[in-house]
């Protein structure tokens, strides 16, 4: 998995970010840490997106490009006496390989954490071939 | 607002933060620029972040610590020292290193204590997490509040 990650307000035409209506406001984000691991059937993607609620999760897969992107909204309760942290957008985008089956990926998110199975299309799963001794 | 008494606040309030700066106050308090560690890693940084804001009569602190064993949370308060302790979960044991592409969340315990800079009444405290974010409400004493003084006219 290939990062992709590039700034909504990059001229590039190649990425899917442009495609995107680039509103002032989504050019401030933040990429989100993720964990990904494989396994025989798939590839989990981990990712850590705090403030965001399951409404405002949004994961789409177009041309083999994952996009996580997640809308936070946090205001400080009252007046500030110490700030170390903003919350605005996040935003991240990973190339696919041929071998995940699109249709079937699936998410999940709790306590801030997003979750994302990609399964592997059949014939990439590794086959065992039984041998005929005769 | 401005008046005598805010002035001598505002300067003791600066002259806090000095001292935190220069490492004489609590490590509670350390300056966001004095934690930056040469090592790696997002273990070396005060975990987890907070906001602290606070209006007449409460103390918020809001956290940020998504993927929580909600039952290792534990944010605890004895007069003006607040403690939030938990443990972000790591990912399941079954995952093997070598099945991993990226490791860029950090996992593991976490304490982290501050100071307020009033005390505040513990059993009226309030805590919720949603969302990885954790928000305490902490009620002042009411000697900590502010109070209105009536001018008499005459």
């Amino acid at each position: 998995m290939t990062e992709k990650t590039t700034a909504l307000t990059t001229e590039s035409p190649k990425t899917v970010a442009d495609k995107t209506q680039a509103t002032r406001d989504e050019s401030l984000y933040l990429a989100p840490p993720v964990d990904i691991f494989e396994s025989e059937d798939a590839l989990t993607v981990v990712t850590d997106l705090p403030g965001v609620t399951k409404e405002d999760v949004d994961v789409r897969v177009e041309d083999g490009i994952l996009t996580i992107k997640g809308k936070a909204s946090y205001a400080p309760a009252a007046e500030t006496l110490r700030e170390e942290f903003q919350l605005r957008g996040y935003y991240r985008q990973f190339q696919l390989s041929d071998l995940i089956d699109q249709n079937k990926i699936s998410a999940e998110a709790k306590n801030g954490v997003l979750t994302i199975l990609l399964p592997k299309a059949e014939k990439t799963k590794p086959r065992q071939i039984q041998v005929t001794v005769g | 607002m401005t008046s005598r008494f805010d002035f001598f606040e505002n300067m003791a309030r600066m002259r806090r933060e000095l001292d935190h700066i220069l490492g004489a106050g609590g490590e509670a308090w350390s300056f966001p620029f004095s934690s930056v560690s040469f090592l790696p890693g997002r273990a070396s940084r005060a975990y987890p972040l907070m906001n602290i804001s606070e209006d007449k009569d409460n103390f918020y602190v809001d956290a940020l610590a998504p993927g929580l064993a909600t039952e290792t949370l534990n944010v605890s308060v004895s007069g003006d020292q607040l403690v939030i302790s938990g443990e972000k979960k790591p990912l399941p044991k079954s995952v093997k290193s070598e099945f991993l592409h990226r490791s860029e969340r950090s996992a593991g315990q976490f304490s982290r204590s501050l100071t307020l800079s009033a005390p505040v009444e513990g059993e009226r405290v309030e805590a919720s997490y949603a969302d990885g974010v954790l928000k305490v409400k902490l009620p002042k004493v009411e000697a900590a509040k502010p109070r209105q003084i009536q001018v008499a006219l005459g």
